[in-house]
C-alpha cells in the first residue's frame, strides 16, 4: 500500500515493457518501483496530464543540442532583414565585471561567454525548445531578487545594453530568445512562493516559480492554479503572465487578465512598479498591471505575481468522443454547454490527423476502436462526484442517442482520465518528434474554425507539397485546439525545411484570418515569428498606441528588441 | 472441448493514482471521500476473458463471462465497468461498508460461486492493490482441488480442454499446462485493458446484476486475523540544493562523505 505513488506511471505502459526489464514481481513495491523505471526508459512517449514535470526537458535531451546546429541556424542568418541596432553597446569585460560585482562570483548567478568560453552553457538560453530561433547571446544573468533585477536594468539602460527577459523558455514564437547579442535575464532563481491566504485563495509568488510547482503547492491546500498548459513542468509564472498564456483551464477560470490581482515589475530605468495588490476589487485609476500581462517583456520585467486561485474541484470526469463532422462537434459543444453548464471545464477538439501522429510517435493504443474525422475531449469539474457523473451520463446518453457523437468512452478511473488527456496534450510533443512544425495559434469565429485547416490542406496539396512519401516536404496539415475558446491550433508538420512551404502558407493563413476578423495569435503571442503580421489583427492606430506606451516606459528601447514592437 | 464458463472476481479498491492516507486511529486507511476504481489486476482478468471470446481462442467457445464482487453497494460501479468492458452478467455480494473479508473467506465464497455458476475457468487478478495478499487464487485452487497457473502473461488453449499458461519467473518465462477446470491469476503484461465505449457503457446498465449476501453462499465472515496497527512508511528525508560545485564539495565534507 505504501508504495502507491500519485505520480507513478500506468500499468498499461508497463504491460508493454519486455520481460527482460523485469524480474519476478512478488510484491507490489517491487512491481511499481520497476514500473517507474520501465516507463522512464520509454521516456517522452508518455506525457500525461498531471505527470509532465520533465516533459519538455525530456524533449530537449532527445533533440540535437544547439552545438549540433549549423551556423545557418542563427536567427540573424535566417532573417537577413533583421539588423543589429547599432545604438546598442557591445558587451565588454568591464560590463561583465560590474555584473559579477552585483550578483557575486558564483557560477549559478551568471554565465559569462564574454571573458571566457561558455558556449555549451549558453546554448539553452540562446535557443527556443522548438530549435527555430537561435541568438548570439554571450551573457546570462540570473538575479535572485527584485533589487538585483532593478540594478541590472538600470545599468543596462544607462549603458545601452539590450536585454531579453526569459522564464522557462517554452514559448513558441521566439519571444524569449535573443536575436543578436542581447543579455538574457533569466528569472529562474526567483522561485519562491511568498505567501498564500487559505481563506481567500490569493497566492503571491516570484516570477521564476514553475507553474507545476505552484499548482502542486496549491493542490496540497485544496486550491488550483487558474492556468494549466502542456508545458507546465518547465514554464514559469512570470513568462505565463508576460505572454498572457491561455491554456486548458481558460474556459472555466477565465484569462490571466481577470485572475491576476497584482504584479510587481521593474522598468528599464530600474523603477520598481509595486502593484502587488491582493485585492479583488481596486478601482483606483488606471489598471497598469494589465500592460505587463501579454507585453512579452517589451516594457519591463515581471518579478512578482499575485493571483486569485479557485478551489480545487473534488470530482473530475473525462469523456472522449469520435465524431463524423465538424458540424457535429459544434452540436456536441452546444449540448455540452446546455446540459453540463456549470461543471463543464474543458472542451477540446482534435482531428484525426493529429491523433494518427500521436499514435505513430508513441505507439499507444488508441481510446476508440474505429477512427473518426474528429474527436472531442470533455472534462467536467465539480464538488460532488455522484452529481457530476449523473449529469454526464445523461449528457452522454443524449448525444449518443441523437447521433451527435459516433462513439466515445468515459474514463473509468484516474489512470484512464490521465491517459485520455495525453491524446490532447501530447500533440505538440508528438509533432515535435517528427520534425519541423509550422504552428499557427489562431482565434476564429467558431462556425468557420476548422475551415482554415481544410483550406490550408487543399492549398498545400495543390502546390504538390503534401504527401505520404519522403519526396514531399509536408507530412500532414492538422488542426486541434480549445473549441470552448474558439481557439484553433493549425499545425503543418514537415519532413525538412523547404522555402516553398512557407511561401504557400504565408501570408495566406493570415489573410484568411483577417478576412474573418480573427486573431493571428490567440494565446501564443507575437514574439519574432509574427512580428510582421500584427497588422492583420490590429489596425495602425492600435499599433501606434502600443508604440507610444513602449516609448513611454522604455524610451531607449532596450527591452526585448527586434520583436513585435 | 467444453464451452468456457468464466468466473471473474473483481474488487473495488482505492484508485491506483490516489495516494492513500492512514486514518487517525491507525486501524486502516481513509476510504471516505476517496476515489475508488477496479483493482488493476482484475481489469486484466476481465480484458483477458473478453479477448478469449472475441478472438475465439478457445476451441469450445465462451458460453458465459460472469463477474462477481463482494463489497459495499458502491462495488456495483466496478461490476458495471466490467460489464461495459464485455462481461455478460454480474453478481454482487453485499457486505457491510467496513467489513473487510480475509482472503480465505473470499476463496470460500468464490468456491461456492464457481460451483453454483458451473464455472470451469476462474480468472483472478494475482492480488489486489490494497491488501497485497496474493493468496485468494491459490486458496481457491486448493479448496476446489483444481490446477492453478499463477501470474499469467499469456494464455493459450489447445485441444481436449488443455490450457497453456506462460508465466514470468526470474530470468525468463515458464510455460505450464493443465486441463480445465482450472484457476488462472493475471500479471501485468498479460494484456492492455480497453477503454469501455459509450455504447457498451449504456448496454452494461441493462445487463443482469444479481444481488446476494454471504449467507446465500453459506459463508460467515469470521476473522482469523486482527489488524493491530497500520502506519505510514517513514517520510523521505528531503534533499537539499546546492548552488554550485564548491557548495556540493563543502556539503559533502560537512556530511563526512569525503
Amino acid at each position: 500500500m505504501a508504495c502507491r505513488q500519485p505520480l507513478t506511471p500506468v500499468l498499461r505502459q508497463l504491460a508493454r515493457t519486455t520481460s527482460s526489464e523485469l524480474g519476478r514481481q512478488s510484491s507490489r513495491a517491487q512491481t511499481f518501483a520497476l514500473a517507474r523505471r520501465a516507463t522512464k526508459a520509454s521516456a517522452a512517449s508518455t506525457s500525461r496530464r498531471c505527470f509532465s514535470t520533465t516533459r519538455q526537458r525530456a524533449l530537449k535531451s532527445t533533440a540535437p543540442t544547439c552545438q549540433a546546429q549549423s551556423k545557418d541556424d542563427f536567427t540573424s542568418t535566417k532573417y537577413p532583414e533583421l539588423k543589429r541596432d547599432e545604438r546598442f553597446a557591445c558587451l565588454t569585460p568591464d560590463h561583465v565585471a560590474y555584473f559579477r560585482g552585483l550578483l557575486g562570483e558564483s557560477g549559478s548567478a551568471l554565465i559569462d561567454g564574454v571573458t571566457g568560453e561558455a558556449a555549451a552553457d549558453l546554448a539553452p538560453f540562446n535557443s527556443d525548445w522548438m530549435r527555430k530561433y537561435r541568438g548570439h547571446c554571450q551573457l546570462v544573468l540570473k538575479p535572485s531578487s527584485t533589487e538585483e533585477v532593478s540594478e541590472i536594468l538600470k545599468y543596462c539602460n544607462d549603458n545601452l545594453l539590450a536585454v531579453v527577459p526569459q522564464g522557462g523558455n517554452t514559448g513558441l514564437v521566439g519571444g524569449s530568445v535573443p536575436v543578436f547579442d542581447e543579455i538574457v535575464l533569466s528569472l529562474g532563481r526567483m522561485n519562491q512562493i511568498l505567501e498564500f491566504d487559505e481563506v481567500s485563495g490569493t497566492l503571491v509568488a516570484e516570477a521564476g516559480v514553475i507553474l507545476e510547482v505552484a499548482d502542486q503547492y496549491l493542490a496540497e491546500r485544496g486550491y488550483i492554479f487558474p492556468l494549466d498548459l502542456g508545458a507546465k513542468g518547465s514554464c514559469q509564472l512570470g513568462g505565463n503572465l508576460s505572454t498572457n498564456a491561455g491554456g486548458l483551464r481558460l474556459l472555466r477560470y477565465g484569462s490571466l487578465h481577470g485572475t491576476v490581482l497584482g504584479v510587481e515589475a521593474v522598468l528599464p530605468d530600474g523603477t520598481v512598479v509595486d502593484d502587488l495588490s491582493r485585492l479583488r476589487k481596486n478601482n483606483t485609476g488606471y489598471d497598469l498591471k494589465q500592460l505587463f500581462i501579454g507585453a512579452e517583456g517589451t516594457i519591463g520585467v515581471i518579478t512578482k505575481v499575485s493571483i486569485q486561485c479557485p478551489q480545487r474541484p473534488a470530482a473530475q470526469n473525462v469523456a472522449f468522443f469520435g465524431l463524423e463532422s465538424y458540424e457535429q462537434c459544434q452540436r456536441a459543444f452546444r449540448e455540452a454547454k446546455g446540459q453540463l453548464s456549470e461543471i463543464l471545464s474543458a472542451f477540446e477538439l482534435m482531428d484525426e490527423g493529429s491523433q494518427a501522429l500521436i499514435s505513430q510517435v508513441t505507439g499507444t493504443k488508441r481510446p476508440l476502436e474505429s477512427t473518426y474525422p474528429f474527436y472531442c475531449l470533455i472534462e467536467t469539474s465539480g464538488s460532488n462526484a455522484d452529481h457530476d457523473s449523473e449529469k454526464l451520463q445523461a449528457f452522454l446518453e443524449s448525444v449518443m442517442e441523437e447521433g451527435v457523437v459516433a462513439d466515445g468512452t468515459l474514463a473509468q478511473d484516474e489512470t484512464q482520465l490521465r491517459s485520455l488527456w495525453t491524446w490532447r496534450e501530447g500533440i505538440t510533443e508528438a509533432l515535435g518528434h517528427l520534425g519541423g512544425v509550422y504552428k499557427y495559434d489562431v482565434s476564429i469565429p467558431l462556425a468557420q474554425m476548422y475551415q482554415l485547416v481544410e483550406d490550408t490542406r487543399t492549398r498545400v496539396a495543390e502546390a504538390g507539397l503534401l504527401g505520404d512519401t519522403d519526396e514531399y516536404p509536408v507530412r500532414a496539415v492538422v488542426g486541434y485546439g480549445h473549441m470552448g475558446d474558439s481557439n484553433l491550433h493549425l499545425n503543418i508538420s514537415t519532413r525538412r525545411f523547404d522555402a516553398r512551404v512557407e511561401e504557400v502558407l504565408e501570408p495566406f493563413v493570415y489573410e484568411w484570418i483577417a478576412e474573418r476578423q480573427g486573431s493571428i495569435s490567440a494565446e501564443h503571442g507575437l514574439g519574432l515569428a509574427k512580428k510582421k503580421y500584427i497588422g492583420y489583427s490590429r489596425n495602425p492606430t492600435m499599433v501606434g498606441l502600443m508604440k507610444q506606451i513602449k516609448g513611454l516606459y522604455d524610451p531607449k528601447g532596450i527591452m526585448n528588441p527586434y520583436k513585435y514592437i | 472441448m467444453s464451452a468456457l464458463r468464466i468466473l471473474v472476481p473483481v474488487k473495488r479498491v482505492i484508485d491506483y493514482a490516489v495516494k492513500p492516507r492512514v486514518n487517525k486511529a491507525q486501524t486502516g486507511v481513509e476510504t471516505a471521500g476517496v476515489k475508488h476504481s477496479m483493482n488493476p489486476f482484475d481489469e486484466l482478468s476481465v480484458e483477458e476473458s473478453v479477448r478469449i471470446r472475441e478472438k475465439k481462442s478457445a476451441p469450445g467457445g465462451v458460453e458465459d463471462i460472469c463477474v462477481i464482487s463482494a463489497g459495499p453497494t458502491k462495488a456495483q460501479d466496478v461490476l458495471r465497468t466490467a460489464m461495459a468492458m464485455g462481461a455478460d452478467r454480474a453478481i454482487h455480494v453485499e457486505t457491510k461498508p467496513d467489513d473487510d473479508l480475509e482472503p480465505l473467506t473470499v476463496a470460500k465464497l468464490l468456491k461456492a460461486a464457481a460451483e453454483q455458476q458451473k464455472s470451469n475457468l476462474v480468472i483472478l487478478g494475482k492480488q489486489s492493490i490494497d491488501d497485497d495478499a496474493n493468496q485468494t487464487g491459490q486458496m481457491l485452487a486448493g479448496l476446489l482441488g483444481w490446477p492453478q497457473a499463477t501470474q499469467a502473461s499469456k494464455v493459450e488453449f489447445g485441444e481436449g480442454d488443455v490450457v497453456s499458461v506462460t508465466r514470468e519467473v526470474d530470468g525468463g518465462v515458464e510455460t505450464v499446462r493443465a486441463k480445465l477446470p482450472m484457476i488462472i491469476t493475471t500479471d501485468l503484461r498479460l494484456n492492455e485493458p480497453r477503454y469501455a465505449s459509450l455504447p457498451n457503457i449504456m448496454k452494461a446498465k441493462k445487463k443482469p446484476l444479481e444481488k446476494k449476501t454471504l449467507a446465500d453462499f453459506g459463508i460467515t465472515g469470521e476473522k482469523r486475523l486482527k489488524v493491530l496497527k497500520v502506519t505510514e512508511p517513514p517520510p523521505r528525508q528531503g534533499g537539499g540544493k546546492v548552488e554550485d560545485v564548491d557548495g556540493l564539495i563543502s556539503k559533502l565534507k560537512e556530511l563526512g562523505a569525503i
